[in-house]
């Protein structure tokens, strides 16, 4: 093998590798959490309270336990000594209220759907059977519904200490200086509607207990976070824990939890003594798989009257549910952030209040809290550019921070390291015929076109890369943000790489490939990437707020780093040379002057394995591993425009088409980042037009099911035009992560469309979903007042 | 009840309860783990298998129907090399995590043998019992057109 009979392989990072997983994914040879079967494997089958409010007066599971198949029942009453509460990992306050959380309800239920007792059969059907034996009685207590109300003196209390569970407040600037004698200030209020995260492999668990040592097997987001959970929070020896998060069918922040059934699949296995499974079905998970969303959000702007902001005042209502689950309190606090968005500004006030209500706890989904706190700055955007005859674009370059002024420390004291929101724009402008577009809306309006065109705009930025270790400690996390990687080169040259960020779906084993590849110039090909498993990957921070590339991403080439070094003294070596004469390309060293003097990195792991001849002191072994924690976040911006047909006589919205222009920083694998707009967009339009988690007077779910649930399919979405511009990350890849990004940019982009079609005729507003019926009432709404008027 | 059943390309013979899914039936009583469930009201078409050559949603067919019934799911679509559509899916990048790729090319083969060129909107009707939460369905279309474009008829 000589230097001048190989070219030096092209580089991966831009490459639209095809994915690595797909071979398992296409032919159906996975390995989901329902499909493991163990030997003597029990199911189990969970009774759940009927009631959004109860106190449970008596539980019996005898004539359950009769039955035949059936192994054990158990009331939460049986686990009270061992089940502790599901952690709550962010008290954003000193006094915030984290009200006691069972896994399996004891004295009181507070949200239909919440485990009361658990039945475990041989098999599935014996046990959903056997759950309809269990007598319980409860005594009905009041519901608690509705945010705006729970606070108010006398409303029926969800726990005993009240319904707030913290109030957290940000200011920066003078914001009364801001408002006092502001030539325009306009307030709105939002709706953030609460969603379903829908992932579409339900949540399941298969755990074992043998001797002390504990298998889980769980259809999760966090294999890591969850056994440092079982060990901190329910007293199970950390090293006697073993995590594993098989395929994993989608998450979006949905399976970012250590839940109820987790804990619980681990102690009725521990009681029992056999391998115990669980699968949850679409309904019983719509009602008790965490939610996301649900907000209300007064918002208020002061501005010049030429349209410069000069202040953003924003006071939050969030429901928190019945209970604080792993993040759910940080949720609307990432938003607290994002308000500000891509505009400068003199002043800044924000305070959040978290409210407990009867229903699903909330927590983390796709964007989690960005996407809120986006909707609302670019929907009032919007408004302040009706307010002054201008366009919307022109509104928002007037306050956005120009591309020479990066980094640029914003008013929610983030410090953007870069961006061009100009060049996104423009570029978004160009593919979308902005201009053709207005014109055919004027034309339209002036001939009163019942089927109104509107152009929305939404032109975002998200902190992502989450997060710098001290940043989420000054917030109160209960961790840090930083991720590991490790690097074993094989004998035969060929390199596993492990990760501990946790796919489900993103493509790790493809893009990290990618970009050990050119870390270590060895082929694609020869390049395993290990997940999911904390007995293979022991340390990570798993997967969420897209942080894999921009943290997990870091940690990679760190960790390769540390092979490159350990391999440059073995190569000095093999070479006879100064190791400050090795020059490293493309996976080879070479002496300085001296191009056929030189040895590649499969030689120097087959010499390191061999251990003959390695310099004195030198460990036989190339393997390495890193953690990176990184110093900010990351600012994934774009501009998404969005045009809509609105049917002002039946209401109905279609969307005409769809541009959007993100940057993400460097690209590693531009299919896998497409794929990631498409699938965020889609998410995004779903909550502007489709989805909203219904709870009745009671306290009932109504969309349990997808029939109810309105998951948008290909025949309710668009195609979607999508386009980048790069302004590199300030990281050693550049790269900004993009997981989240669609769905932040493009539920206000589609709102904007509509109301922006409906405009001319007085709509200023329509709660989400935009269902043909709201906007249908919306526009006779408005027809009334204006003839009122 | 006893039932004969033919799964891709081998014959079963089972004793199964009358109300067992044939979804069920496939997963845990034959081995064919690659059809996945999504949910429990047959919206989400992840568990669609080719039934006599025509797709159904497993959940919503009892195993007991399937008799004397010849079944290919997603592990039997290949024939020797991976079917056009399975081709086409990796190649576009149609699948992320791939939950609903089983239901979602079966139910494709399907709409490609009643309508071998079908149009973009065709495409999106034709595989409105099928949903992805991943891929906003951009790729699957484009998929589904090139497997088309590849004689995908099969």
């Amino acid at each position: 093998m000589t230097a001048e009979t190989e070219a030096p392989q092209a580089p991966e990072l831009g490459r639209a590798r095809l994915r690595k997983e797909d071979a398992r994914l296409v032919t159906g040879q996975t390995n989901w959490t329902d499909n493991i079967v163990l030997p003597g494997m029990l199911h189990m089958a969970f009774l759940r309270s009927p009631y959004a409010h109860a106190r449970i007066t008596s539980v019996d599971v005898s004539a359950a336990r009769q039955l035949p198949g059936v192994i054990a029942a158990f009331s939460g009453a049986d686990f009270a000594g061992e089940q502790g509460s599901l952690p709550c990992a962010w008290p954003v306050t000193a006094d915030i209220v984290i009200p006691n959380h069972p896994p399996m309800a004891v004295d009181e239920v507070r949200y239909v759907g919440e485990a009361v007792a658990v039945v475990v059969a041989r098999d599935r059907y014996t046990a959903a059977d056997a759950v309809e034996a269990i007598e319980i009685d409860y005594e009905p207590l009041p519901p608690v519904l509705d945010i705006r109300t729970a606070l108010d003196e006398g409303a029926p209390k969800v726990h005993p200490q009240g319904n707030k569970s913290y109030e957290w407040p940000f200011a920066n600037g003078d914001i009364e200086a801001a408002f006092r004698d502001a030539p325009v200030v306009l307030e709105r209020t939002y709706r953030q509607q609460r969603l379903i995260p829908s992932a579409m492999e339900p949540r399941a668990v298969v755990a074992t207990c043998v001797a002390d040592e504990v298998t889980l097997w769980s259809a999760t987001q966090i294999p890591h976070v969850l056994r440092f959970a079982l060990a901190a929070f329910f007293g199970i020896p950390e090293q006697n824990i073993r995590v594993i998060a098989p395929d994993v069918g989608g998450g979006f922040g949905s399976k970012l939890q250590v839940t109820a059934e987790e804990v619980l699949a681990v102690l009725v296995a521990r009681r029992l003594g056999r391998p115990v499974k669980w699968t949850e079905s679409r309904s019983e998970g719509n009602m008790t798989v965490h939610h996301g969303r649900d907000q209300w959000q007064r918002i208020r702007i002061a501005a010049d009257s030429d349209g410069r902001l000069r202040g953003l005042d924003v006071d939050l209502l969030a429901d928190m549910g019945a209970y604080l689950m792993l993040v759910t309190p940080g949720v609307p606090l990432l938003g607290a952030f994002m308000f500000p968005a891509i505009y400068k500004m003199d002043a800044y006030s924000f305070k959040c209040t978290g409210v407990f209500t009867t229903k699903m706890p909330t927590d983390a989904y796709r964007g989690a809290g960005r996407p809120e706190a986006t909707f609302a700055i670019e929907r009032i955007m919007d408004e302040l550019a009706a307010e002054l005859r201008m366009d919307p674009l022109e509104i928002r370059e007037r306050n956005w921070i120009k591309h020479e002024e990066f980094p640029y420390t914003t008013i929610a004291t983030l410090q953007y390291d870069s961006g061009n929101y100009e060049a996104a724009t423009a570029k978004a402008k160009e593919l979308f015929g902005y201009d053709e577009l207005r014109k055919e809306q004027a034309e339209r309006n002036s001939r009163g076109d019942p089927v109104r065109l509107g152009i929305g705009v939404s032109t975002f930025t998200e902190m992502c890369g989450l997060a710098p270790s001290r940043v989420l400690g000054s917030l109160s996390y209960g961790a840090g943000g930083w991720e590991h990687a490790s690097i074993r080169m094989l004998p035969t040259g060929k390199v596993e790489v492990v990760t501990g960020s946790s796919a489900h779906g993103q493509g790790h084993e493809t893009a990290w490939s990618q970009i050990v590849a050119d870390q270590l110039g060895v082929p694609f090909e020869d390049i395993r990437v290990l997940h999911g498993d904390t007995q293979v990957s022991p340390k990570g921070m798993d997967t969420y707020g897209s942080r894999s590339l921009a943290v997990g991403g870091l940690a990679l080439v760190s960790a390769c780093d540390k092979v490159v070094e350990k391999a440059r003294v073995i190569a000095a070596g093999m070479l006879e040379a100064s190791a400050d004469d090795l020059e490293w390309s493309h996976g080879r060293f070479s002496v300085r002057g001296d191009p056929d003097a030189s040895k590649t990195i499969q030689e120097i792991a087959l010499v390191t394995f061999a251990a003959h001849s390695l310099p004195d002191g030198v460990e036989p072994s190339l393997d390495s591993d890193a953690t990176y924690d990184p110093d900010n976040f990351s600012f994934p911006h774009g501009t998404h425009l969005c045009a809509t047909e609105v049917d002002t006589e039946t209401g109905m919205v279609t969307i005409r088409s769809y541009v959007a222009v993100d940057d993400v920083g460097k690209v590693v694998n531009p299919l896998i980042v497409e794929g990631q707009v498409h699938g965020g967009i889609a998410q995004g339009i779903a909550q502007a037009l489709y989805e909203e988690a219904v709870y009745d007077d009671a306290g009932n779910l109504l969309t349990t099911t997808l029939a109810d649930y309105l998951v948008p399919s290909a025949a309710d979405l668009p195609s979607y035009v999508t386009s980048r511009t790069e302004s590199p990350a300030g990281n050693r890849l550049g790269v900004k992560g993009v997981g989240e990004a669609g769905t932040i940019a493009s539920t206000p982009a589609v709102v904007n469309a509509i109301i922006d079609a409906l405009r001319p005729l007085g709509v200023q507003d329509i709660t989400m979903p935009c269902s043909p019926e709201r906007v249908w009432r919306a526009i006779q709404t408005a027809r009334e007042n204006e003839g009122a008027s | 009840m006893e039932i004969t059943v033919t799964v891709d390309g081998a014959r079963y013979v089972d004793n199964v309860e009358p109300r067992m899914l044939l979804v069920h039936y496939l997963r845990e009583v034959a081995g064919k783990t690659g059809t996945p469930i999504g949910c429990d009201t047959s919206n989400c078409g992840a568990c669609t298998v080719l039934m006599d050559g025509a797709s159904v949603k497993s959940c919503s067919v009892l195993a007991v129907q399937a008799d004397g019934s010849d079944i290919t799911t997603i592990e039997g679509l290949a024939n020797g090399e991976w079917h056009p559509l399975q081709r086409a899916f990796h190649e576009l990048h149609a699948l992320q995590c791939g939950y609903c790729t089983p239901g979602m090319i079966i139910a494709a083969a399907d709409l490609l043998r009643d309508n071998p060129h079908p149009t973009e909107q065709e495409i999106r009707d034709g595989l409105e019992g099928n949903l992805c939460r991943c891929t906003g369905y951009e790729n699957i279309v484009r998929a589904v057109q090139r497997a088309a474009e590849a004689g995908a008829t099969t």
